[in-house]
């Protein structure tokens, strides 16, 4: 991940004044339900313009919306994951603005009772420090549709006219905001990627920023640190990946601490990322901001939420991303990448608890895990955790190898072997005599013959030329067809050739 | 045939059900008196001839297999904010005139699946908003007692239509008074159902906290008859509610022995004119004869009734109406961009009173004056449902006049207020989410008039009481027959 680019703003002080940057983000994630959020039609991702459409998503006259229950559990249950409070009556408000993208010409959306209140989304940098970011809220609210501007480069400028896609219209959306507790470029990807973490983890969302699914804006100030007031604020949109969060973030706090130190003002305005130039641009001053007219949408009753409906959600909530990242962290003293690595794939976290319920040990496990066994995975696109090698399988390759009782090449033969034809390691090596061949004697046997075969080498070691031991190391693990200590074999090499 | 046009719908569904008569002759007699008729009312904007005869020929056919249908080709005229597929929809708005329904709504497919032959779409206040017919863009509207005068709004067309013989029954939507008022002035029985309890999907939105769909009809039991079809929870409207729907009765109330009615003592009729007051001085005695207990019942709030209802109804109208903007359907006047294209549009495509009601909408939202206007609306929505709440401690139904006078002639009420004002006997029943109609009470002749007036007794009850409310009105009608006289346009 890019959090770990050393970052020009990461040198907060300019002319000896130290500055601190206040990062608020708000982000949009579309939830994965079967059907949309106030009708029935079908929330799917990449059909044929306009096919997923009817007349309340169409915003036809007389055509009024009704809640999809589905929806409402899913932000209650993203809601609950970070700790946050589910109150008893929530309501849906209507956001009018016109767009032609928006059938009806205003949104329904949250304004004064979200569904979820508070929460905080705690995470690590990859450094091992630890960061949690507050939540203020998640609310929810329909999706709208997608525009498409006839013109040479896509873009409204220029184009003879548009056309609309009502697909997305009415598809559910989650808006999590966050308080403005995030103070760097890296923290602000960290918090995205645990949100999204652990909405992949609820099933409550695909979380791509490459398809929409996860759209993210952020609020962008820099103050004097330890300054009690605010600096004035910019918006930055149009980041379309992690990668581009980060550095338009970092761009952001770069420039603002620029022109502050050279005795300038910022302007409240709203500024689009260009991933080409690097750079964020003005997009629109805050004196065109909307008066949105909320109100309660009188075709919605409030709704209300039964305490025993909150705890039957809750109790149904899986162990999170959050939570085995911190146990990863804790009890098995991972670092943050090869806990992350290990989390990021369910099946894989699950596959590795199992081994260390049958005696592996986590540092031992986590080396094959991420190491020959990932390869594999990689190599026959098969998850380890769907092939023949079991955790009892590792359990015993770790014991093997940490045991010395066979080196790492017998280790790589081995696994391959189980990886696809099953079976225990430590029965394939006992019965085909692998174990390592750890007894001075033996191997000095197949120095001896090494010494024999090899006299020249032998001699332009002995005239200095060290890097020979190498090349005569190998010679005794064939001698030895692989079986050879290689630690045993080369100090008995250096003791014999004198 | 057209003998059985002037009777009860539940005579014409019998007939039809035990094929001594077919769907197919009634909505043929229907769309002939149509065509003789409704030149000089002009309730109808559309005239749905094949559709009828369509429909009419799908409902023989299920009379045929066997079927029994509680409307069982009873021809029906459909207030043009409703949405049936196929027919041209227009809120009598030219935003909206050449449109083409997509889709039926849940109360108008539930009478079709139920028998009812739609032979129309009729004329309208532009999107419901108006007390007199006369907002609307596409065509005027005559009263069918005297056609120099309006027939009440905003479902005119609906109400004239049944008051001209042309349709037994009818559907129109009820949002401050626009069932009740032009029911009143016109001499039919016109009833607005409890919030919740019929569906809207599918009508137009007004102002959707205060829309309620509701049955037009010569009688109190054709309405019932209608309502009963209709009502019910709809899956498609969150805000219909999921309780059993008490069955109205079979056989009408002989008498109102143990009803308590409660007279509001701040709508005293003193304020009357001399003739409309002895009317429903004349009204609430015949109650009294009947067997009820008239008791005095307060309404201190009811007053604010006109001005919190022109603050929550424009807020939400302006938000509903956001969607006419010429880009999906409807109206384009095309300009040099996309916003230029609204404004050309919106301002072409809407009327005046739409485009006041609009204003007044938006400004109310605004920030940093919603709390000030629309906030303090809803709290003055609030008190005056306690008020109703507290006067049904003490009553059962509640009587006042539907309306302060019987109906005017084209263009008396030019200021917008005085209009708004047509309404105040029924905006606080709309306010409190309350079920209340409107029954024929007596007639009176305006000097210079040629021709006798309806008016309207308004009965009102508590939340979900729709069936008991049709019980008593349909007592007071058996006895008083107001109802069973017929408009000079209707004359057989």
């Amino acid at each position: 991940m890019t959090s770990a680019t050393v970052s020009p703003a990461a040198a907060l002080a300019v002319n000896g004044v130290p500055y601190e940057a206040v990062i608020g983000i708000e982000c949009h994630v579309e939830l994965k339900t079967e059907t949309k959020m106030f009708c029935g039609c079908r929330n799917a991702f990449g059909s044929e313009p306009n096919v997923n459409v009817c007349p309340v998503c169409l915003g036809m006259p007389g055509a009024l919306p009704v809640p999809n229950r589905l929806a409402i559990e899913a932000i209650v249950k993203a809601g609950l994951a970070f700790g946050a409070a589910i109150p008893a009556f929530s309501k849906f408000d209507r956001k009018n603005y016109f767009y032609p993208d928006m059938p009806k010409n205003y949104q329904i959306s949250q304004f004064d009772m979200p569904f979820t209140l508070g929460g905080a989304v705690s995470f690590w940098l990859d450094d091992g420090s630890p960061r949690t970011v507050r939540l203020t809220r998640i609310h929810l609210e329909e999706d709208t549709g997608k525009s498409l501007h006839a013109s040479a480069g896509g873009r409204l400028g220029g184009s003879t006219h548009s056309l609309v896609d009502f697909n997305r219209a009415g598809v559910p959306l989650m808006e999590c905001v966050s308080e403005p507790e995030i103070r760097s470029a890296a923290e602000a990807v960290g918090y995205l990627e645990a949100l999204k973490r652990t909405f992949v983890a609820l099933g409550v969302s695909d979380v791509k920023m490459e398809e929409g699914s996860l759209r993210c804006d952020a609020n962008v100030s820099v103050r004097p640190a330890g300054s009690q007031t605010l600096g004035t604020k910019t918006e930055i949109k149009n980041m379309n990946s992690f990668r581009s969060v980060f550095h338009a973030i970092d761009h952001e706090i770069a420039r603002q601490i620029e022109v502050l130190a050279s005795g300038g003002r910022i302007t409240q305005e709203t500024r689009g990322w260009d991933e080409a130039k690097g750079t964020t641009i003005v997009q629109r001053s805050k004196e065109e901001a909307h008066d949105y007219r909320y109100f309660p949408d009188p075709d919605l009753v409030p709704i209300e939420f039964a305490p025993s409906h909150v705890a039957r959600l809750h109790a149904g909530l899986m162990s999170l991303p959050q939570a085995r990242l911190g146990l990863l962290l804790d009890r098995d003293q991972l670092s943050v990448k090869q806990a992350q690595q290990i989390i990021d794939t369910p099946a894989l976290f699950e596959y590795y608890e199992a081994a260390l319920a049958v005696g592996a040990p986590p540092q031992g496990a986590v080396n094959f895990l991420l190491g020959e066994l990932a390869r594999l995975a990689n190599e026959t696109s098969t998850p380890t955790a769907s092939s023949k090698f079991s955790p009892q399988a590792l359990v015993e390759v770790v014991q093997l190898t940490a045991g010395n009782t066979i080196n790492s090449k017998t280790a790589k033969d081995v696994i391959g072997r189980v990886w696809s034809e099953g079976g225990s390691p430590a029965e394939i090596v006992a019965r085909e005599g692998l174990a390592q061949v750890s007894d001075p004697a033996a191997v000095d046997a197949f120095v001896r013959e090494v010494m024999e075969a090899q006299a020249k080498s032998i001699a332009d070691f002995k005239a200095g030329k060290d890097n020979v031991m190498k090349f005569l190391v190998g010679q005794v693990m064939k001698a030895s067809r692989g079986k050879a200590d290689p630690v045993l074999a080369e100090e008995r090499l250096r003791a014999l050739i004198g | 045939m057209s003998g059985l046009l002037d009777g009860a719908a539940s005579e014409i569904a019998r007939a039809v059900n035990a094929r001594e008569s077919s769907a197919a002759e009634l909505v043929d007699a229907a769309l002939a008196r149509v065509g003789e008729r409704d030149a000089a009312i002009g309730a109808y904007l559309t005239v749905a001839d094949d559709l009828a005869r369509d429909r009419a020929k799908r409902v023989d056919a299920r009379i045929a297999a066997g079927e029994s249908l509680p409307l069982a080709g009873v021809p029906l005229a459909v207030k043009d904010n409703m949405c049936l597929e196929g027919t041209r929809t227009t809120c009598a708005s030219k935003i909206l005139e050449n449109w083409i329904a997509p889709y039926t709504g849940t109360a108008l497919r539930r009478l079709l699946d139920a028998g009812a032959i739609p032979i129309g779409k009729t004329n309208l206040d532009e999107f419901a908003m108006g007390s007199s017919c006369e907002n609307s863009a596409l065509g005027v509207t005559r009263n069918p007692w005297d056609l120099g005068r309006v027939p009440g709004g905003s479902s005119g067309g609906s109400v004239a239509a049944v008051a001209s013989g042309t349709a037994p029954i009818a559907l129109g939507s009820d949002t401050g008074g626009s069932i009740r008022e032009p029911a009143a002035f016109c001499g039919v029985v016109g009833f607005k159902p409890t919030y919740g309890r019929v569906s809207r999907y599918g009508l137009i939105a007004f102002a959707s906290s205060l829309d309620q769909i509701g049955p037009i009809g010569r009688s109190v039991g054709d309405c019932a008859l209608v309502y009963a079809a209709m009502a019910g929870v709809d899956p498609c409207d969150a805000t219909t509610v999921d309780r059993q729907v008490e069955p109205v009765a079979a056989r009408p109330r002989e008498d109102l022995k143990g009803t308590r009615v409660g007279i509001v003592r701040e709508f005293a009729l003193g304020a009357l004119d001399d003739g409309v007051r002895s009317v429903y001085e004349t009204a609430y005695r015949d109650l009294e004869k009947l067997g009820a207990e008239l008791v005095e019942v307060e309404l201190p709030t009811a007053d604010y009734g006109v001005a919190t209802y022109y603050l929550i109804a424009p807020a939400e109208c302006s938000s509903n109406l956001a969607r006419f903007d010429g880009m999906r359907y409807g109206l384009r006047v095309e300009g040099p961009d996309v916003g230029a294209t609204y404004e050309l549009t919106r301002a072409a495509g809407f009327g005046d009173e739409v485009k006041r009601r609009i204003l007044i909408g938006t400004y109310a939202l605004s920030s940093g004056y919603y709390d000030a206007y629309y906030v303090r609306a809803q709290k003055a929505r609030t008190l005056i449902a306690g008020d109703f709440a507290r006067a049904f401690e003490r009553c059962d139904v509640i009587a006042c006049p539907a309306a302060s006078s019987p109906a005017f002639e084209f263009n008396a009420k030019s200021d917008p207020v005085s209009m708004y004002l047509m309404d105040y006997y029924t905006i606080p029943m709309s306010l409190a989410g309350l079920p209340s109609l409107s029954v024929p009470c007596g007639y009176l002749t305006p000097n210079g008039s040629a021709n006798p007036l309806p008016l309207g007794l308004e009965l009102t009850a508590p939340l979900f009481a729709d069936a008991a409310l049709l019980g008593v009105a349909g007592a007071y009608e058996r006895a008083t027959k107001h109802s069973a006289r017929h408009a000079p346009a209707a004359a057989p």
